[in-house]
């Protein structure tokens, strides 16, 4: 951000107030693509290689509906609590262009499958809650590539693989008020479209696009301003820049007495700015109609209640559950429930934590009614730091598994002094790297934390036998003396043993208390030697 | 040995199970025909001699197995195996030209066939080629194909009715003994009329219209044309029924009765006391009156078969002309915007994207499908969407509501003119689209309320055939082929039957003039 614009943007809000809407367009986790049988895996194939008559457009091709994707938008309708109407229908958007295989594009025009719906999230100054206009389904365009042809004139190329891929578009109400807020409107749409399964939405690889209409009107007053379209913005951070941008430039031009025209402007990311696309005298007149060759859609009411009971918690009352019942910070609870992989991982671990089974792998022994459920500050922790920390430091887009029930057993130990918090954090690295098992690792690179009192106490023993003279210092009155008593333990268990554990032993020894303490096995323990 | 082409499709069935003629011999013998007066006729824009005797000798392959294997393998066998059959040029067949006689499909192959094309592959028949039409199915003479029109068999100078009127002159001159064409608002009930043979229009959702190219969406039918009722009736259950692969074909079972119809004396016998309506505003003013007294004869001999004829009203009939080129110009306007020279089709022009569209669009569309196109994206238009399109919609379920009416009244079938005029001479109709368009004035509110429509021929005025037109409640077909069966049975003896299209001997002749140059010279004695 330049040093400049926040000032300017500052005295832009002074004087007026921006009015923003939110379109949104994601691609839909489906096998298939919206009117025929064509893969949606043609990320990376060969152009042309992923369609058929149908998504060609060839003459005679008619579409037929992917019922999968008309659950994962009534799923999403649901998830924002929208309304879905008892009869929808799909209409056709008419105009030309070479991406267009059918000179129309089948969407939907006054009955989207999902209307009158709302997204809540926080911002820096408090939550916020967008009205959501509607959400409905319709199908992808193919892909224009420009290049240069063999005899050096300048080609496009079409490529359909894209072509007729499912595509929901989501659209706010003028809610909007802030750039900031048009950024954690779409992050947080992103988490729940990715947490309820509806979309990868990955805004990079173009599977989710987020276009903004702002507009300014003098503070204080009810009609909105002349509206400017802004597309291209493609991470979440050029959403909040472009925005800014625009409120600055639409300001500065109201300031200056300038009439604003009805543009769709487009991002430049390297320049910082916005650019005129297309002026309102090309908008189009799209001639929607119903599509004769699609019969209207009767929404089931048994098919829509099943697909709202089968929603999984949302992300927005995740945050509040860690919070309330979890004890998790507001911060922590927005980083695990804000990240997919984290959230599930979260879940999972804590789960895991309340079996026996992620006890055994580093200590076979124990009965089941000593198992504890796991403190979720500390998996939280582990969640938030290490594996995040894990994940971002591996190549981007790569996947690292973690299992769960290895993190539990890594959370355990640590949490009860087997294994110190360093080491811990070595074994999940190296499990997250080669999939070996928490046991294996701990016993491969000999991480166990000694703290059973036989093999302590024999230890202390061996030290106190060879230490006569610190022995003597301590019978003195030197306390300081056991310092070098642990230190010694420690070296010959190659710091190996619990050392507050090791410390009882010693203190009881030397001070003539019984030797059928038992340290180790709770409080003394902790987490208190870190590594 | 009689002639082969003048057998219908059963009875050639019939001749190939028997083992006494094999259908490369059928299928030679009809291309023969097609060949020889196609330069007369041009009812065909395709003639795949070599495709079609190697479907042939598949099919004849076929039937010596099913003979080795038993009668019931025989059986088994759909009727058409071995057949000969012609289809409109606009249904895709793999590898083969659709070009909907329009120049922007010039070159195209389609990759695919159409859900028709596999079940006739399936089926066993063998597709000489492909028949003319008007372009995209616009019009009501064939004059509107771009590759010239076609002639009646009946008379050279004349119309053969459209847009299938490729198929229908096809089966009317005996180059084959059936053919598909598609009726979107006449376009096979008024040629069939036309040409003197049978058409029929099924139920909306009856027949899957994948790989049909589209003209209007919600009113394109496909269906048969044939020389008799049990013939159509054959080639409609060959390609019926439910298809994933279109949303609104309708999953109804298609009845095996269409198989093997009621002998004649039976079907005679079952007119009695059917309750058949009259609707009065199906006759025109203007309409000529040697086609109402044949339609009024044929009404006649079937209420003295014992059928039970009232006379009833279609009050909204009026409307349907206007809400109709509403309608479906709206949707071809649509239907036809992937015609855009980028994927398939001669692409024109060297300059920008609208450049290419304007070329493309501008020299590979013919007048009368500009005129659709531009008819229907004005109807679309914003502030004429619900002056237009929208008044249009709710006018056509008026005029479904008029004909449910008398179904819940209880008539069985409506009987009717299909058209209110014979065959009429090119160039007659060209300069007044709307004269042109009257001629499906008959028809297309069948189209509008998706019904089954028949046309069936009841006679000739002065020399050229007359259809009686017989409309149905949804998905009552077999009820419109027992009709028509009774109708021919009842006239099987009537005189005008033994009558062939009377141009024949003329389109055998080589020196004869092409339509196109028929049509021209009308046009510059018309103009001198
Ligand atoms: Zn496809």
């Amino acid at each position: 951000m330049s040093a400049t614009a926040p000032s300017r943007l500052e005295t832009v809000l002074e004087r007026y107030e921006p009015v923003i809407g939110i379109e949104v367009h994601c691609q839909l986790r489906t096998v298939s693509k919206m009117f025929c049988g064509c893969s949606t895996a043609y990320d990376g194939a060969a152009p042309n290689t992923h369609c058929c008559p149908v998504c060609l457009g060839l003459p005679g091709a008619l579409p037929t509906i992917n019922r999968r994707a008309v659950e994962l938008v009534l799923r999403a309708g649901a998830a924002i609590e929208g309304t879905t109407p008892p009869v929808t229908r799909w209409d056709r958007k008419n105009y030309f262009y070479p991406d267009l295989p059918k000179g129309y594009q089948i969407s939907q025009f006054d009955l989207p499958l999902a209307a009158d719906g709302r997204l809540t999230f926080d911002t820096s100054l408090g939550p916020v809650t967008i009205g959501i206009r509607r959400a409905h389904l319709e199908e992808d365009t193919a892909k224009l590539i420009h290049a240069e042809g063999t005899d050096g004139g300048r080609v496009s190329l079409v490529d359909f693989n894209r072509s007729g891929a499912p595509l929901m578009e989501i659209v706010t109400e003028p809610d909007v008020r802030s750039a900031e807020q048009a950024r954690r409107y779409a992050e947080e749409l992103q988490l729940l479209l990715r947490s309820i399964g509806v979309s990868d939405a990955d805004m990079e690889r173009g599977q989710m696009r987020v276009e903004a209409n702002v507009s300014l009107r003098p503070v204080g007053t009810e009609p909105f301003g002349t509206r400017v379209e802004v597309k291209n913005m493609n991470s979440f951070r050029s959403v909040e820049r472009a925005i800014e941008f625009e409120i600055v430039r639409q300001g500065a031009a109201l300031d200056a007495g300038e009439r604003l025209t009805q543009d769709t402007r487009g991002w430049s990311d390297d320049r910082g700015e916005t650019y005129v696309m297309r002026s309102k005298e090309d908008s189009h007149d799209y001639r929607y109609f119903p599509e004769p060759d699609l019969p209207p859609l009767r929404v089931d009411p048994a098919w829509l209640a099943e697909i709202r009971a089968g929603l999984p918690e949302l992300p927005a009352a995740r945050r509040v559950r860690y919070q309330a019942e979890l004890g998790l910070s507001a911060y922590d609870a927005g980083v695990v429930a804000g990240d997919a992989g984290a959230t599930a991982l979260f879940e999972a671990t804590m789960d895991a934590g309340r079996s026996l089974d992620s006890v055994r792998p580093l200590d076979a022994v124990r009965p089941l009614d000593a198992v504890r459920p796991l403190d979720a500050k500390q998996v939280a922790n582990w969640v938030t730091v290490d594996y995040l920390g894990l994940r971002n430091a591996g190549a981007t887009g790569s996947a690292i598994t973690v299992d769960p029930a290895q993190l539990a057993a890594i959370v355990r130990a640590v949490g009860e002094g087997a294994v110190t918090r360093a080491q811990g954090r070595q074994v999940l690295a190296e499990h997250a790297e080669t999939g070996a098992s928490a046991a294996a690792i701990v016993d491969a690179r000999g991480f166990r934390q000694i703290s059973d009192a036989g093999a302590i106490g024999a230890a202390v023993d061996a030290v106190i036998a060879a230490n006569p003279a610190a022995v003597a210092d301590y019978r003195a009155g030197k306390a300081q003396a056991v310092g070098f008593l642990v230190g010694q333990v420690m070296k010959s268990t190659k710091g190996q043993a619990n050392a507050a554990a090791a410390g009882a032993a010693i203190r009881e020894r030397l001070d003539g208390a019984p030797e059928a303490a038992t340290p180790g096995d709770g409080a003394p323990s902790g987490g208190a030697v870190e590594g | 040995m009689t002639d082969l082409t003048r057998l219908t499709a059963l009875q050639q069935a019939g001749l190939l199970r028997s083992g006494e003629v094999s259908s490369r011999e059928l299928a030679a013998t009809h291309l023969d025909a097609a060949q020889r007066q196609n330069h007369a006729l041009n009812a065909w824009l395709v003639i795949d001699r070599r495709g079609a005797l190697e479907q042939a000798d598949a099919a004849d392959a076929r039937i010596a197995a099913a003979r080795a294997e038993g009668p019931a393998a025989l059986d088994a066998l759909h009727p058409l195996a071995g057949v000969p059959i012609a289809l409109k040029d606009l249904v895709s067949v793999r590898g083969g030209q659709a070009t909907a006689g329009s120049k922007i499909l010039e070159g195209y192959r389609a990759p695919y066939d159409a859900h028709i094309t596999g079940r006739l592959k399936d089926a066993g028949a063998v597709i000489l080629g492909k028949t003319n039409m008007d372009e995209f199915a616009m019009g009501s003479s064939t004059e509107h194909s771009a590759y010239g029109p076609t002639a009646n068999p009946w008379a050279l100078d004349r119309v053969p009715g459209g847009s299938s009127g490729g198929s229908a002159a096809s089966v009317a001159a005996y180059h084959v003994p059936v053919s598909i064409g598609t009726d979107t608002g006449g376009s096979i009930r008024q040629p069939a009329a036309l040409c003197g043979i049978v058409g029929l229009k099924p139920t909306y959702g009856r027949v899957s219209r994948y790989g049909i190219i589209a003209f209007a969406s919600s009113l394109d039918q496909v269906g048969p044309f044939a020389r008799d009722t049990r013939d159509a009736a054959a080639l409609l259950h060959a390609v019926a029924g439910r298809d994933e692969r279109d949303s609104t074909s309708a999953p109804i079972p298609v009845p095996d009765a269409w198989r093997a119809l009621p002998a004649p004396d039976q079907a005679a016998a079952s007119l009695k006391g059917r309750r058949l309506g009259l609707p009065r505003e199906y006759f025109l003013d203007g309409m000529e009156p040697g086609v109402e007294a044949r339609v009024r004869e044929a009404v006649r001999a079937l209420e003295d078969a014992g059928a039970i004829v009232e006379e009833v009203s279609l009050p909204h009939t009026e409307y349907g002309l206007a809400t109709y080129y509403i309608v479906a110009p709206a949707e071809a306007s649509a239907n036809l915007a992937r015609y855009d020279g980028v994927r398939f089709g001669p692409r024109l022009g060297d300059g920008d994207v609208l450049a290419n569209y304007l070329a493309t669009r501008g020299q590979g569309f013919g007048p009368e499908v500009k005129r659709r196109i531009m008819l229907g994206t004005y109807a679309l238009s914003a502030g004429y969407y619900d002056a237009f399109y929208l008044k249009a919609q709710k006018v056509r379920t008026l005029i479904k509501a008029d004909f449910d009416a008398l179904w819940a009244q209880g008539f069985d079938a409506l009987v009717a003119p299909t058209t209110s005029g014979v065959a009429f001479r090119f160039g007659e109709k060209m300069a007044d689209p709307v004269a042109m368009y009257l001629s499906d004035a008959c028809t297309l509110p069948v189209n509008m309320a998706g019904l089954p429509g028949m046309s069936i021929p009841c006679g000739l005025s002065d020399g050229l055939p007359v259809g009686l037109q017989l409309i149905g409640a949804p998905w009552a077909e077999t009820g419109l082929f027992e009709l028509a069966c009774g109708y021919e049975a009842i006239t099987a003896d009537a005189p005008w039957r033994a009558i062939e299209p009377t141009a024949l001997a003329q389109a055998d002749d080589p020196a004869m003039p092409t339509p196109r140059q028929r049509a021209a010279a009308l046009a510059a004695g018309l103009v001198g």
